[in-house]
This record gives structure tokens, sequence and C-alpha cells, in this order.
């Protein structure tokens, strides 16, 4: 983006304005498109795509009303809840109260500075990258924890104290469970890490090396964690917790909250295709560079996608663990497990400086052998009840 | 059942949740069973009841002899009927056949005693309205001359049908379909 702004002074378009001002409105102005173009977009979409997906699991039809298959859906949840009174209650801290949606919002807004989409378009491809998207992403807590407090309820307050509890922990196997590619790589940044690995399946990380095929596992599992995704949604627990930290928002505030939990499914999807599954990378099948630019945001966006996807299916398998379930989980199996591994993976790097040829080989045979035994189960399992089935997402 | 050990339990997570993902898998590829009433069924709701579905009641005023056997019936009064005798010609004439479906409960004792099947359930069961005084429906429109049994069989081409209709859904009351005599008695 830097380079695209510097190259239009160059050719004299903001002649008499000062670099810093050209370098704040473009920054405001790429914020815009983004935010407007792509993340609004893809969060709603992703809303609708989850209720129709969560309900062909429940053979079930899902919203199919509203425009062609219901796509419009989500547009209108989104206009209806604009249009509902915002409510600040009475006994809240009002203060405290309007600023944590933004707040979380800024969490996740600011992850896609890092996002690379394709070779080229990515809005700022830091030396830190992925230490630079585990921080910011923290401050969802910080927002979290400031609604739960503000909206002086104890419902609201348990689902923040419990999401802060877990997004804490799950911090731990998350940046652990990242650490085996930082160690390959010898590089924080995206761009690089991507670089670095091919087109093809076997050349992707997560088929590196046995420990990363179990860190890739274990970040997504730590991922799905910080999202407060199913199965760890506790912070908003309904059972328990009415909606947790959520439950005196309306309006527009209660929307800025769903907005970052689907567009945070986009950001898991894109983190572990990013660093595991070799992001853009896709074969040298031509060399204009546009076209090229187009295939490669193609391809890291089905990857990421699919993994938005996979999270919604788990959400339609997985019931909700407990709390002590979800501390056990992550201190006494995820944690020590990560330690082994990023431990296993320095060993292996020692005795292998370059990797193993056979060891990938090895990996991706299993991989697909995992992937076959799966789809075997899925045809076994269909075999037994004889339903109809229907392969066309329409209904 | 495995013995809980660390292992153990990673590898038991594994599998469950492997073998979870796997059925629900196979619900995604199957079709769904929602039926979207009303509108996008294969055939209307309507069509796919039994004759004797007690939906919304009906009047064939052709085939309304006046004899007030239904309003007597009704335990709730929501039939209301009225009818004087024409000074001229001396016959039956119906001024009024009102019911009030916002009271009926549908229990179907007004279509038993009925002679001729006029008054009958229909399968048409979507009622909602945005009042109650719209509920009432008002059979006569101008006041009709009542239908007198003929001794023989009946000729007139656009009153037959309408009888034929009527005495077969009386008769089934007697002798519902797919019933056996026997579990008729029983019953009764």
């Amino acid at each position: 983006m830097q380079s695209f702004l510097d190259s239009l002074i160059a050719q004299g378009y903001f002649a008499g304005v000062p670099t810093e001002v050209v370098y704040a409105g473009g920054m405001v102005v790429f914020g815009l498109i983004v935010v407007l173009g792509f993340i609004l977009n893809v969060a709603g979409v992703t809303t609708f795509v989850e209720r129709r997906v969560w309900a062909r699991i429940h053979s079930r039809v899902g919203p199919n009303r509203v425009g062609p298959q219901g796509i419009l859906q989500w547009l209108v949840d989104g206009i209806k809840l604009l249009m509902k009174e915002d409510i600040v209650p009475a006994e809240a801290d009002p203060r405290l109260f309007r600023l944590a949606p933004y707040v979380v919002v800024m969490g996740f807004v600011t992850t896609f500075v890092v996002i690379p989409f394709s070779s080229a378009l990515v809005i700022a491809d830091m030396n830190v990258g992925v230490l630079y998207l585990t921080a910011v992403t923290a401050l969802v807590v910080v927002g979290i924890l400031m609604a739960g407090w503000a909206s002086n309820n104890k419902w609201s307050l348990i689902g923040g104290i419990r999401s802060a509890a877990q997004i804490v922990s799950y911090e731990i196997p998350a940046g652990l469970s990242i650490f085996p590619i930082v160690l390959i790589t010898g590089t924080l940044s995206f761009q690089s890490i991507i670089q670095q690995q091919g087109w093809a399946p076997h050349t992707w990380f997560v088929f590196h090396s046995p420990f990363t095929f179990v860190a890739f596992f274990i970040l997504f599992t730590s991922a799905l964690a910080e999202g407060n995704r199913t199965p760890f949604d506790l912070p908003e627990a309904e059972s328990e917790l009415v909606a947790g930290f959520v439950t005196e928002y309306s309006g527009a505030r209660y929307l800025f909250f769903f907005l970052v939990e689907w567009g945070n499914l986009y950001v898991i999807g894109a983190l572990v295709s990013a660093l595991f599954l070799g992001g853009w990378q896709v074969p040298p099948v031509t060399d204009n560079l546009v076209v090229l630019n187009v295939l490669q945001f193609v391809t890291f966006f089905v990857k990421s996608y699919f993994w938005v996807l996979v999270s919604m299916w788990i959400r339609a398998t997985l019931p909700r663990v407990r709390v002590d379930q979800l501390m056990t989980t992550c201190w006494k199996y995820l944690v020590p497990i990560s330690f082994i591994n990023l431990i296993g993976q320095a060993a292996l790097m020692v005795a292998l400086p370059h990797g193993s040829r056979l060891l990938q080989a090895a990996m991706t045979l299993l991989g697909a052998a995992i992937l076959a035994y799966f789809f075997y189960r899925v045809v076994f399992h269909l075999r037994r009840a004889r339903p109809e089935l229907t392969f066309s997402p329409l209904s | 059942m495995r013995k809980r050990t660390y292992v153990g339990n990673i590898v038991s997570t594994a599998a469950t949740i492997f073998d979870g993902l796997a059925v629900t898998f196979s619900h995604f590829v199957r079709k769904p069973f929602t039926v979207q009433y009303p509108d996008r069924t294969e055939v209307r709701v309507q069509d796919t009841l039994p004759f004797r579905y007690r939906g919304i009641l009906e009047v064939d005023l052709e085939i309304c002899t006046g004899c007030l056997a239904c309003e007597r019936a009704c335990p709730i009064d929501c039939i209301v009927i009225d009818s004087k005798k024409d000074p001229q010609t001396k016959a039956m004439v119906l001024t009024r056949f009102d019911i009030d479906l916002a009271k009926c409960m549908y229990c179907g004792l007004c279509s038993e005693p009925c002679p001729t099947g006029s008054i009958h359930h229909t399968p048409e069961f979507e009622g909602a309205d945005y009042s109650l005084e719209s509920l009432v429906r008002r059979f006569v429109k101008e006041p009709v001359i009542a239908y007198k049994p003929k001794k023989g069989p009946e000729d007139d081409p656009q009153i037959k049908p309408l009888l034929d209709r009527g005495l077969r859904y009386v008769e089934e009351f007697a002798q519902p379909e797919g019933a056996t005599p026997a579990a008729a008695d029983e019953s009764a």
C-alpha cells in the first residue's frame, strides 16, 4: 500500500500536500474500502451461510425467502438491528458501555492489516505480522471485559470474566503452536512464511513434520476458543448466562459484537491457511500480474472460507464444554502438548536442518489417509441409514 | 470402556470428534425434511386431508331443508337460522343462516343430524382474520326457498352432485371409512 502511494506521489498527484497527510488519507481510504467492501460483507454473508449450513446438517432448509435462496437475509437482519433502539441500562456505566463494542470491533478489524490476501494485496506486510495479529486480537478481551463490567449485570459480568479467562488461557497454546512455523521459516512476516511454502499440499507446513501437523490442530482449536466459538462459547452460553456480555446490548452495538463473532471466523481461517496451508500460493500458470493476483486472492479466500465452513460444521457437531473442562483442555492437554511440539520441532531441526522430503511425503500420505478414512466413515453412516440424498445447496 | 489415562483421553477425544464429524457430514448431504407450508408444497395441504376432516364449516344452501337440526345440535349456539313461510306459495324461506366461526369448536355435532349433508366441514383450515366480526359467515345473502326432498331420486343436474356428496358425508359418520362394522358397534 505504501509503495502504491509512493508511486502516486512520484507521479505528482498530491503536489504541495505533506507526505504524512497523504499517508493518513490513504490509510483512511484503504480502511474504508477493506471494512465496507470486504469485512462487512464477509461477516454478513457468513451469518447467512452458517444458518443454511447448520440447517442442512439438521435436515432443515434454513432461511430461503429474502431474495434468491435467501441470500439477502443478512442485509435484512442487519438493517433490522440498526433500526432498533439503542438502550443503555439506567444502572450501567454509560461511557464504558458505549465504548466497549468499538474496542471489540477495533481488535477485530485491525487484524486485517496483516492478512495476506495475495502476493501484492496486503495492507502492510509487517516483519512482526504474526506477533501483531496475536497482539491485536487480545484487544477483544478488553472490550468484552468492558462490556461485561459496564452492563452492571451478573450474567454479563460472568460472561465477560469467563471470556477473559478463556482467551488469556488459550493465547498460550495458540502462540506456542505458531512457534514451530516461526522456527522453520525464521520470520514473523506472513508474506515470507507463505513464500516458503508451495502450492502443492506436500509443501505446506501442515505436512512439514508430525509436530507441525499436531500444531495445526492445536492452533485451530485454540483459535476457536479465542473467537468464543462453539464448543467453547461459554461466555455467551444461552442456557446459563442468557447472552453473556451482550445481554444488555441492543441495536447497532449488539450488531457490532456479532460482526466480530462471525468476522473472527474468517480471521481464524485466514490465519491457519496462511501459516499452515500455503496461503495464496498458486501453480505458476500465468505471468500476468493482475490475473495472478486475482487467482491468488481466490485461492486464499477459498482456503480461509473452507475453515469457516469447518467451524460451522463443528458447531453443529460438538456440545458446549463445561468451564472446568475448558480449563482442563487448555492447561492439562493443549499447553503441555504444544510445548512438547515446540521442543520436538526444534530437535527435529537440529537433526534435519533442511527438513526431510521423506517426512513430508509420509505426513501428506497420513493426511490423505485420514481424509479417506473420514469419507469411508461418512459413507458407512449413509449406508446404514439409507436416506434420500441431495447434493444441491439450493432448496 | 477405555481406561481413563492421559493418552487414552486424548485418543478417545480425537476418535469421538472424528466420528461425530462423520455423522454430521453424512447428515449434511441428506435431503431436508422441511415442508415449506404454505406456498412451496407439492400439492395444497388442504387437498391431502381426508374427506371427513373437520375444518371450517360450510353450508350448501341449495340442499338445506331448514329443519334447524344443526342449530339445536350445536352445543355452543354458534349457528343461527331464521326462516319464515312465504304467504303466497306456502314454501319455507330461509332468511338467515349465520355461523360464528370464532365460537365454533369444530366438534362436528351439527353435520351429524343434517338429513341432506348440507352443513358440513371442509378441509379448509386457514381461517385467520383481522376482526371477530368477519369470522361470522353469513350464508344467506337474500332469502332462499328451502330444499324439499323428493319422493324419488333427485333429477336436477345442479342439485344431484351436491346431494350425493352430502349423503356420502352423512353416511360416513355412521360408517367411517376403513372401519369394520364390528369395530363401529364396539365404539357405540
